[in-house]
């Protein structure tokens, strides 16, 4: 039987991470799956945990007075949803709902801090991790600002 | 420079499709001597008669000596063209400059990663792999979009993908009815097979778009010499003569559109080029 401890170990990204890290982390976490069209959180919710995505995708939303939930991001197998735990005030940015069956893992977040706060070497490599999504998820938001397929003037 | 190359050759518009608002699809067919015949990812010099000429690459092929141009509305030239019906006779001249690398080694992964327009190019490409499928380990078509109007060919993603070539589509921006993917098509990325080394990639869009789509090719272990772009100068001549489609050591008309990264990657990074 697959456990926790081999999911986590086996997403990419947390591949690499220390096996104690993936034990501690295994503690605080659990499987989590999503109908297609389920909704995982609200915009402005508390954010209590983060994901890692193993199959499936999820639309990141925002309300648009006028316009309804206006799909900005979609993330796919391999990808973690959420970081707003980790900051405060600890709550979503965005909504996120589930396009098709989802299979994830659940992280706990103040657990996680918690993790963090005791053991900054922890803290830090997770930290770094969630720093290159953030800076991949910008990268990709400027491209997308640049409007490269708009016909040209 | 010979009459054959710096001549056009008439070709009568024989069917037209409307692609999009602003872009359509048009099949010629030749009046007089069919010019020879054009590889994939080569150009021609389509001429609207007493208006100007354009480099437009091959979308494919149209029946024996017959040709497919994708063409998008951006100036006057490409506006006539975009306004001819069948029966409107215009001037071509080609085939011009170097092709995709194909085939690629047998057992290779093929991925093409196309944006915007740069799915007509491509095209004759995942024709390619449908037609020889069976010497490729897996080919992969990713495709990005401003938004879903504006996917081109929409209608035969799904033959493509009986054919056994995974299609997975993404746009930029996304309406009420759109149930796909929505973000950059380098975001695609993770599903590709992950033999990098082995993979042989075919890019085509806007150039910052095939710049960071070839980062992350190479940064996924793809060797800069199995990505292929097609880039796009001003082209005129189509001969290497005028020199108006000068990128560094290069004139693309003839030593490319399509350039390994290897070569165009520093060339593509420098400023003014």
């Amino acid at each position: 039987m697959t456990t926790t401890y081999d999911l986590l170990a086996a997403h990419p990204f947390l591949v690499g991470l220390p096996s104690s890290y993936v034990e501690r982390l295994s503690c605080r976490a659990c499987r989590a799956s999503f109908r297609a069209g389920m909704r995982l959180f609200e915009e402005n919710g508390r954010a209590e945990r983060f994901w890692l995505i193993r199959e499936g995708s999820v639309n990141l939303d925002i309300r648009v007075p006028g316009r309804g939930d206006v799909i900005v991001e979609t993330l796919g197998p391999g990808a973690v949803l959420g970081w707003s735990w980790l900051f405060p005030p600890y709550r979503w940015h965005f909504g996120a709902v589930a396009v098709e069956p989802v299979l994830s893992i659940a992280i706990d977040g103040a657990g996680t801090r918690a993790l963090c706060d005791d053991d900054p070497a922890f803290g830090y490599e997770l930290t770094k991790r969630f720093m290159a999504v953030v800076v991949e998820r910008m990268q990709a938001t400027r491209i997308r600002l640049l409007d490269l397929y708009k016909a040209p003037a | 420079m010979t009459a054959t190359t710096m001549t056009p050759r008439r070709y009568r518009v024989v069917d037209r499709t409307q692609e999009t608002d602003d872009t359509v699809t048009l099949a010629l067919s030749p009046l007089d001597q069919p010019l020879p015949v054009f590889r994939p990812g080569q150009f021609a010099m389509l001429y609207a008669f007493g208006v100007g000429e354009v480099p437009i690459s091959l979308s494919g092929r149209h029946g024996a000596g017959g040709l497919l141009h994708t063409i998008r509305a951006v100036g006057s030239t490409t506006n006539a063209l975009c306004r001819a019906e069948a029966g409107y006779v215009l001037g071509v001249r080609g085939p011009f400059g170097e092709g995709w690398d194909l085939p690629a080694p047998a057992g290779a992964d093929l991925v093409i990663v196309a944006g915007g327009l740069g799915l007509a190019p491509l095209r004759p490409v995942v024709r390619h792999a449908i037609d020889f499928r069976d010497r490729y380990t897996s080919a992969t078509v990713l495709i990005g979009a401003r938004t879903p109007q504006d996917l081109l060919y929409p209608d035969e993603y799904d033959s493509w993908r009986s054919a056994r070539v995974d299609v997975f589509v993404t746009v930029d921006r996304a309406d009420a009815g759109w149930g796909g993917h929505v973000g950059v098509v380098t975001a695609l990325f993770d599903r590709l097979a992950d033999r990098p080394a082995d993979t042989v990639a075919y890019v085509c869009g806007p150039e910052i778009m095939m710049r960071f789509a070839a980062r992350g090719l190479t940064d996924r272990g793809v060797p800069p010499d199995h990505v292929w772009l097609s880039l796009e100068r001003n082209m005129q001549c189509g001969l290497g003569h005028c020199g108006h489609c000068q990128l560094g050591p290069l004139l693309l008309c003839r030593d490319g559109p399509v350039v390994g990264y290897d070569v165009a990657g520093p060339l593509l990074s420098t400023k003014e080029l």
